[in-house]
């Protein structure tokens, strides 16, 4: 039966690290505009390079 | 799902069938075209526009929309963004800034399609110094890095502006952007309670099978679990209602908020109490549960305002730079540098940027957008003028007595004026069933813990906490920004924006509209107003145009875009305008005037005795005092006002009020029909006198206007509804704004705000028979977990859905009612 304990455990600590991924995202600003991505998407030409790179 | 958030562009309100468009900015040609290759386009700006994007390689602009860009009037007078660089200046205005490379988000109005997206992302096409670029589409931003030393930001404002996107910058823009902070942290709390709730929901599943009793040492594991996940959530993720909790009893206001709060503790505070004391389940899911959809509420909630952009306080309505008169001349400075003491130079149609004494000048000021008066104030020099204030004729010198921040227009555009409905105690539909509500629940869980109490006392306290637990209103907390924000939508769908929900609920209320006439039932002719007298040259064309660029007057709008054989305005000196008379000015050495036959009159000019139906509305032009022609600029009433009327004469008393004279009167009775109030030669502030008057006699009124001269009635009346063609340009007092072509949404948007709030009473309705129910449960001592994680996601979740049904299926549109 301990077994289970364990295995709750690490599976927490799993599902910690996914939150930590979502806390990474937000904090880097993908939810900040959800609006213009769909925008972006219709106006891609798949032979030119969209941006600059930096 | 791809809405075009309107932007600044004239909406064509008669077709001209057959012109041919303009291969840039999509509008009707006219009479005028210019070629380049295969192309047309209407003006030398927009063929300019097209030569710059071909030669950098974005001609495929044009293929992602027709007609996707915006008329350019005239290339900006050369230094006019210099003051960007002033390095008081520049700092606030850049995001970043290393020295080398340098970033800066701009405000540009004129994005409204994929093609400004993908244009304006390409940036770096146009200059070698320009880096990465990105669109922010809903906030109209953009965000552009590039190399300062190569390119300064005042060039970067200048090549956009070449293109025909020109960033509005104002005392907003310094302000910094604190906003994204507040939306980041309702994601971060969303995620704690989801991530909590989906955990402690699998770790209640025994308690629902009832096989916890079996192995009380997993019990307590999975309990001890299920309590450390909930301890974030009670402390992180709920912290926005114990601060606005703490606020209802500081304030002595009872808001929703409070029930909510109280409940969120009874929650958590029971099952901290079962499981040590106990060792028993706890309700932690449906506290996590309970979290997670109040945030999952106030997220939807922001979706939908992010859509609108109704911030505008009067740091937007300033500009940013302005002209100081300095010993050795004239410079222009940002606002943000001017002191006390400071001369400025204030021309036609500028602001004044503070409370300051005027020291020369013919000033005439029009004071429109703060008192809605739009007659000009003359004053002279010495006298006080006071900020907000907009200058109509020649230019003038001012002496600054205030800084900018403090003068009367900032305490003037404070929140509490401006927040109408606050201030005349139009609470909300939730808070006023939130006042009774608590009372109510204390009442009904004291009698059951009475009962109790002398039934079986041992019962008392866990039944008296589990009727707070379940009368905890999340529905009802949701319901009315659900329903609301669907009907926001649905009206932001076909283009008419509100200021937020509480207008919907402010127009389910009206009785009464009282219409403007100029401007929202008339309508400024397409049609070039036709000369009547010798031809003009195209020197006099030159020379008008330049005198009339001096004025906003519409009269002048309209006679400079009649002069089609004009070149580049030239100089203009002595520049006068006497408001509602005419302009003058001497160009090329010749004293011109335009304006009424009654003021060229009284200047000497020689007018032959005028008389016929249009004889006031005619623009006279004399030259070197001689008379030359005239011409008759024609408005004529938007062509859906028969039919916007009779649709609402049915429901709603209807007034019009207008500053002109008796003689439309017939013409508006065959619209409006003979019982309809009339009232004419209304100043500004006789309108909002009228409206005042029929407030007082116990009538909710909503006025329509253009937002220009009747800035005082619409702030006056219980919703302003601002109709323009040029949505950039309106006063934050009203409520709504439409464009001019969609008048007739206004008995649909009225008919749908008055079933939006009946849906939400409904709601209310299901929302409490779900909390009987609940406390049926709990008076007999029967609330179990399982019973009450059943039962909250339940009654949350069918009353959202049915709010939200209910007004998209109100809001959809039948074939026959356009």
């Amino acid at each position: 039966m301990s077994v289970i304990a364990i295995l709750i455990i690490v599976s927490l600590m799993l599902a910690g690290g996914f939150l930590a991924a979502f806390f990474w995202a937000v904090r880097s600003g993908a939810m900040d505009d959800m609006h213009t991505p769909a925008l972006r998407i219709l106006s891609e030409d798949g032979d030119e390079p969209l941006t600059k790179e930096e | 799902m791809l809405e075009q958030v309107h932007a600044t562009r004239p909406s064509p309100d008669a077709r001209e069938h057959g012109a041919p468009r303009c291969h840039h900015c999509g509008l009707p040609c006219a009479d005028r075209t210019i070629g380049a290759g295969d192309h047309v386009f209407c003006c030398a700006g927009c063929r300019t526009v097209f030569e710059i994007l071909s030669e950098s390689g974005l001609a495929r602009f044009y293929d992602l929309n027709a007609g996707p860009g915006t008329r350019v009037s005239a290339a900006p007078a050369a230094g006019r963004f210099e003051y960007l660089d002033d390095p008081s200046i520049r700092p606030r205005l850049l995001d970043f800034s290393d020295g080398t490379l340098a970033r800066a988000t701009l405000r540009l109005p004129a994005i409204h399609c994929v093609a400004c997206v993908w244009l304006l992302e390409n940036l770096f096409k146009l200059h070698p110094a320009i880096g990465a670029s990105r669109v922010n589409f809903p906030r109209r931003e953009l965000t552009v890095t590039f190399q300062e030393k190569d390119l300064p930001l005042s060039r970067v404002v200048e090549l956009l502006t070449s293109i025909g996107y020109e960033p509005a910058l104002s005392l907003a823009n310094l302000a910094g952007a604190t906003e994204q902070r507040v939306a980041r942290g309702l994601y971060t709390r969303l995620g704690v309670a989801g991530f909590a709730f989906g955990n402690v929901m699998l770790l209640s599943f025994p308690a629902y099978f009832g096989l916890s009793t079996e192995e009380p040492r997993l019990r307590a594991l999975f309990s001890a679990i299920s309590l450390l996940l909930s301890v974030p959530v009670l402390l992180y993720s709920a912290s926005d209602y114990w601060r606005a909790a703490w606020l209802c009893v500081r304030r002595r206001l009872l808001t929703i908020d409070l029930p909510i709060a109280i409940g969120i503790v009874a929650l958590y505070g029971q099952s901290l109490q079962h499981i040590l004391m106990h060792a028993g389940d706890g309700y932690l899911d449906t506290f996590t549960g309970l979290i997670f959809f109040l945030l999952c509420g106030k997220w939807f909630q922001r979706r939908t305002y992010e859509r609108l952009s109704f911030d505008r306080d009067y740091t937007s309505y300033f500009p940013l730079s302005v002209t100081r008169r300095e010993a050795g001349g004239d410079r222009i400075v940002p606002i943000t540098q001017l002191v006390v003491g400071d001369r400025v130079v204030v021309r036609n149609g500028e602001l004044i940027p503070s409370d300051a004494e005027l020291v020369s000048g013919a000033a005439s000021i029009d004071y429109s957008f703060i008192t809605g008066e739009a007659e000009p104030v003359a004053k002279t020099p010495g006298e006080l003028l006071h900020a907000g204030g907009r200058q109509v004729g020649g230019a003038l010198e001012i002496r600054l007595l205030k800084d900018v921040a403090q003068s009367t227009l900032t305490s003037l555009w404070n929140q509490d004026a401006f927040r109408k409905h606050a201030g005349k105690g139009l609470e909300s539909l939730t808070n006023r069933v939130s006042r009774w509500f608590t009372p109510a629940i204390l009442a009904i869980a004291t009698l059951a813990a009475a009962y109790w109490q002398w039934r079986d006392p041992s019962n008392a306290v866990r039944v008296f906490v589990a009727v707070l637990i379940v009368a905890c209103p999340c529905a009802l907390a949701m319901t009315a920004p659900f329903a609301e924000g669907a009907a926001l939508r649905v009206l932001g769908r076909r283009r008419l924006y509100l200021r937020d929900a509480s207008v919907i609920e402010a127009l389910s209320g009206i009785d009464t509209i009282v219409f403007d006439k100029t401007g929202t039932l008339t309508t400024r002719s397409r049609a070039r107003p036709a000369f009547h007298g010798a031809p003009l040259s195209p020197a006099e064309q030159t020379a008008i145009l330049s005198l009339t660029q001096h004025s906003t007057h519409p009269h002048s709008t309209a006679l400079r875009e009649a002069m089609e054989d004009a070149g580049e305005a030239v100089e203009v000196t002595d520049f006068r305008e006497t408001a509602g008379a005419g302009i003058e000015g001497v160009v090329h050495n010749q004293h011109y005037q335009l304006g009424s036959a009654r003021w060229l009159a009284a200047q000497g000019v020689d007018m032959a005795a005028d008389s016929g139906a249009d004889a006031e509305t005619r623009v006279w032009l004399s030259i070197a005092g001689r008379r030359r022609g005239y011409w008759a600029p024609q408005s004529r009433y938007r062509a859906d006002i028969g039919r916007l009327a009779g649709a609402l004469r049915q429901r709603y008393r209807l007034a019009v009020l207008s500053g002109d004279t008796e003689r439309e009167r017939a013409t508006l009775e065959t619209l409006f029909g003979r019982d309809v109030d009339m009232r004419f030669r209304e100043s500004p502030m006789g309108k909002l006198a009228f409206i005042r008057g029929l407030q007082e006699a116990g009538r909710r009124v909503m006025m329509v206007g253009d937002g220009l001269n009747d800035a005082g009635a619409l702030k006056q009346s219980d919703v302003g509804v601002a109709v323009s063609e040029d949505t950039a340009g309106f006063s934050p007092a009203c409520d709504m704004i439409l464009d001019a072509g969609r008048l007739g949404e206004l008995p649909g948007a009225l008919q749908l705000s008055r079933r939006a709030v009946a849906i939400v009473m409904a709601s209310f309705v299901l929302s409490f028979i779900y909390n009987a129910v609940g406390i049926g449960f709990a008076a007999r001592g029967a609330l179990s977990p399982l019973v009450a994680a059943i039962l909250m996601p339940l009654s949350s979740v069918s009353v959202v859905a049915f709010a939200t049904g209910a007004v998209a299926w109100a809001g959809r549109r039948r074939p026959q009612n356009p």
